[in-house]
């Protein structure tokens, strides 16, 4: 019996229909998936965005003019100088060939596309491909409108977007879809035994391992689920086919990759899939022996096979370990389990902010209903709990300790509590929508042993009140029969349980709906935003509620790259380095791959030194040019002010002696710029450079530090080695050249004090001052 | 899989009863095994056979073309699990196990596998 009389169709008819409204539903999920990403575009302009995709970008530039083979072999000489830097052989190349390949493609189709647009463009282009992977794979747990849901929710949720939007030209780009496409490639080869979707798997596992150093992800989630479904005795030759055709293929493929090298045989990251591989090859052996002979003479081989199977890998594992063959765990990885580590061994890991732990508020900011229905949907999955299932429950436990600890891992987690979430989603809607109306109970009269009021679940408390005058007396000797059989109900056929009448339904219905929408304000909201900001260029409101755009990095960089020879040094705080090259194209110091630590801390000695022990540094490592961040006079908090504290730590864990941390608080130990900042503070380089005739700007008032709050010494630093070259409209961005050896050999002190007592009568300075503040 | 060879060595201790299972083990595998298989298990153990040569080579010998090593051994793994995987695709006693391979189909997989595998192998070689 039903509640709503449904026109009927013919079976064809519906099934033709529901198929085209599905692809129409995906379609139009891409399309909301990658508009919703243009907000930067829109907003701004079509501009690569932060610090590591202009490398990447960079990096793209090289190969669509030069080819690839040329971009294999391309040693850079202007990053890390004087060292230079492979790049051929210490990036992941997927992204940039990636849309190489595009680039390539549309030029042969006659599309003049320019190189970054594709650039630009890539991510949300991608975003379209992920939800449709998280279409399938939700498909599979569970049926078709599931996995819309999961797509619609992947396409727009927060935690997604944060990596994606159009010009955010990072590995993670295209990284997630390459993730969820070869878990879904994984589970069909599980479903399957197939040995052509486990080499399929095991080619897409080949492009994520090309393209992110997430990768590591993947080959630990399919062992340790092939793993967990050993455990469960859960054996089978489907799964030995997928699992060895997926890792044998996959591992050899790995390795083609040059930055990744042997490691997927010598580092301990990958030895579980190794072991797991080898623990199927022997349960496959033993089955296979098992199935010839006798139980009773089988459990006699068995011992015997288990010991010595068991005395081999152990000399296997003690021999290996001894030689050193494989090596120890990184610290990346250390720093996963133990959030202390890093900041006590390895400061440049910590000092990157997406490697905090994640704050609380932020599950909810890029997550939020689906963080909610995330915990229901994982328990729908024990419910059923097929092999598929099991690997969405471990994803779900291990995405979210992953998310805890690190903030970029978010990214890992968010597809997984979409495919959760849609799961919860789609079954309540599943039971709230469906017409068929469970037989009322005095309707049947006789048949007291079904008792189906009783087992109505408890959400549905409006339609057992409905009921009660009707059927009370049956109810409560049902009742406590129902506790019994509670549990046995669920997995009756639908007749015994549902939901009676259209206003139960249509109440939990419109807060369905209801909360879709809000999801759908809130991710629009905080992409628009929250995630959509270049950092290149910053914008402000105007107190009348204009958009004012600060563009004071692009300034500086198109200062420098007018204004100073092309083989001139800059020396920059890490951050700046891939920026630096990409807009600039000037020889950097140190930039954002961050693989030599003691050139780092020689940038961070430099900066936190006094002029007197920089300046051999500086004629050293031939800078000409010093650009620091300064957001005092704006109150932009990003600056190298702020960033202060890790220079010097990075500078002390290898100069210990020279720089120490504790100098730089005052007595009270607090972080000061003010008059009571401490010596070390006030002497060193970056304090001087930061606030060089700040003062000036005050006009006799004393000057205020907007970031810190804080006011400033009447009388402002001075500077002798170096002299100020540049300073952008905001003051953001500050350049300083460095002065070369006196010529009459004097040192650099001496020889400004002479010059200052000398030339005190021209203007040379208010003029230049002119100049810089008009 | 030609599975005595591996226990026999530490067998030598003590029991008739693991020689007398190994026995056994060995006629039944010879009853009822169909040929085909058996066909299979012989390219099996040749892929062992060749797969432990060269193991041995890389430990006494030298390991120095590791790219080389790895690659030829990847080889022999790779295709060692991909043809048990053939094998138990086609074999009757657990061909039940997948729904819906066909022996047709195990077969096509099986070169799909071999090909993509031997790819890798070609380009690892150095």
């Amino acid at each position: 019996m039903t509640v709503l009389k449904l026109p009927t169709f013919s079976p064809s008819t519906l099934t033709n229909a529901a198929s085209l409204l599905r692809i129409l539903a995906l379609a139009a999920i891409a399309g909301a998936a990658i508009s919703s990403r243009l907000f930067a575009v829109v907003n701004f302009e079509s501009i690569i965005h932060e610090f590591d995709p202009w490398f990447n970008y960079r990096a793209t530039r090289v190969l669509a003019s030069q080819g690839f083979t040329e971009f294999w072999n391309w040693f850079d000489p202007t990053a890390w100088y004087p060292l230079g830097r492979v790049v051929g052989g210490t990036i992941y190349p997927g992204l940039m060939a990636t849309s190489g390949v595009i680039y390539n493609i549309l030029h042969a189709l006659h599309l003049p596309v320019d190189i970054r647009n594709v650039c630009v463009l890539l991510a949300p282009g991608f975003s379209g491909l992920t939800a449709w992977a998280t279409y399938m794979l939700t498909k599979e747990l569970k049926d078709e409108s599931a996995g819309l849901l999961a797509a619609i929710f992947i396409g727009i949720a927060p935690g997604y977007i944060s990596r994606s939007v159009a010009g955010s030209y990072d590995n993670e780009a295209i990284a997630i879809f390459l993730l969820m496409i070869t878990f879904y490639i994984w589970i069909r080869a599980l479903k399957d035994g197939s040995v052509l979707y486990g080499t399929l798997a095991a080619v897409f596992y080949y492009y994520m391992v090309a393209a992110w150093g997430g990768y590591a992800f993947i080959t630990n989630m399919i062992p340790l689920h092939a793993f967990v479904l050993l455990l469960m005795g859960r054996f089978s030759h489907r799964l030995y086919s997928a699992y060895s055709a997926w890792y044998a293929v996959g591992t050899l493929a790995s390795m083609q990759v040059p930055f990744v090298g042997f490691q997927p045989v010598q580092t301990s990251e990958h030895m579980a899939a190794l072991g797991v591989f080898g623990l199927l090859q022997l349960i496959a052996f033993v089955e296979i022996v098992r199935s010839y002979v006798a139980s009773k003479q089988f459990q006699v081989m068995l011992r015997w096979f288990l010991v010595a199977s068991g005395i081999a890998g152990g000399l296997a594992i003690v021999g290996l370990t001894i030689t050193k063959t494989i090596a120890p765990w990184t610290g990346r990885f250390y720093s996963l389990w133990d959030t202390g580590y890093a900041k006590k061994y390895i400061p440049i890991i910590a000092s990157v902010s997406e490697h905090q732990p994640t704050a609380w508020p932020a599950f909810f900011m890029d997550l939020h209903m689906l963080i909610f229905l995330f915990p229901a949907g994982v328990i729908l999955c024990f419910k059923e709990l097929r092999e598929e299932h099991v690997f969405v429950i471990i994803y779900a436990v291990m995405a979210s300790y992953f998310a805890g600890v690190m903030v970029r891992l978010m990214l890992t987690l968010t597809p997984v509590v979409c495919m959760a979430a849609a799961i919860a989603l789609s079954s309540l809607l599943d039971t709230y929508l469906s017409v068929e109306e469970p037989a009322r109970p005095d309707s049947n009269g006789v048949d007291e042993t079904s008792a189906p009021g009783a087992d109505v679940p408890a959400e549905v408390t409006v339609s057992k009140k409905k009921k009660k005058d009707v059927a009370a007396a049956a109810a409560a000797a049902a009742a406590h029969s129902a506790a019994t059989t509670a549990t046995k109900a669920k997995t009756k056929p639908s007749a015994t349980y549902g939901i009676f009448g259209l206003d139960t339904r249509l109440v939990v219905i419109v807060n369905a709906i209801f909360m879709l929408v809000m999801f759908v304000l809130h991710c629009t909201w905080v992409t628009s935003s929250a995630y959509s900001s270049p950092s290149v260029v910053l914008a402000s409101r105007r107190p009348d509620g204009s958009q004012n755009i600060i563009d004071d990095f692009r300034e500086a960089y198109y200062w420098l790259r007018q204004n100073t020879p092309q083989d001139a040094v800059v020396m920059s705080w890490w951050d700046y380095g891939y920026q630096i090259a990409g807009m600039a194209d000037r020889p950097t110091l140190v930039d954002n791959n961050t693989w030599n630590n003691t050139h780092i801390a020689t940038v961070g000695k430099a900066m936190s030194s006094s002029e007197e022990v920089s300046y051999p540094i500086l004629r050293k490592h031939d800078v000409d040019y010093i650009l620091i961040i300064f957001g005092g006079l704006i109150g932009y908090s990003g600056d190298d002010i702020n960033k202060f504290l890790w220079m010097v730590r990075i500078a002390q864990g290898v100069w210990p002696d020279e720089i120490k941390e504790p100098n730089y608080f005052t007595p009270r130990g607090e972080y000061k710029v003010d008059d009571q900042a401490s010596e070390a503070m006030k002497n060193s380089l970056m304090y001087k450079m930061s606030y060089y005739r700040f003062n000036e700007l005050f006009s006799g008032s004393p000057a205020f530090d907007r970031v810190r709050n804080q006011q400033l010494p009447r009388e402002g630093p001075k500077l002798d080695y170096i002299e100020e070259a540049f300073t952008s409209e905001n003051w953001i961005v500050r350049i300083y050249e460095v002065k070369k050896e006196d010529p009459l050999g004097r040192d650099l002190k001496t020889a400004n004090a002479f010059d200052g007592g000398k030339k005190r009568k021209p203007s040379k300075p208010t003029s230049r001052r002119r100049a810089l503040t008009a | 899989m030609a599975p005595p060879k591996k226990v026999s060595t530490t067998a030598s201790s003590s029991t008739s009863a693991i020689t007398s299972a190994l026995q056994d083990l060995v006629q039944s595998y010879k009853e009822n095994t169909p040929k085909r298989v058996k066909i299979i298990d012989a390219f099996l153990l040749f892929i062992v056979l060749s797969g432990v040569a060269q193991f041995v080579y890389c430990a006494l010998i030298t390991n120095y073309p590791f790219n080389a090593f790895l690659a030829g051994f990847g080889s022999s793994i790779g295709q060692f699990v991909l043809t048990a995987a053939f094998r138990a695709q086609v074999n009757p006693a657990t061909r039940s196990q997948f729904t819906i391979i066909s022996p047709e189909r195990a077969f096509a997989d099986f070169c799909f596998g071999s090909i993509v595998l031997h790819f890798f192998v070609y380009n690892f070689l150095g």
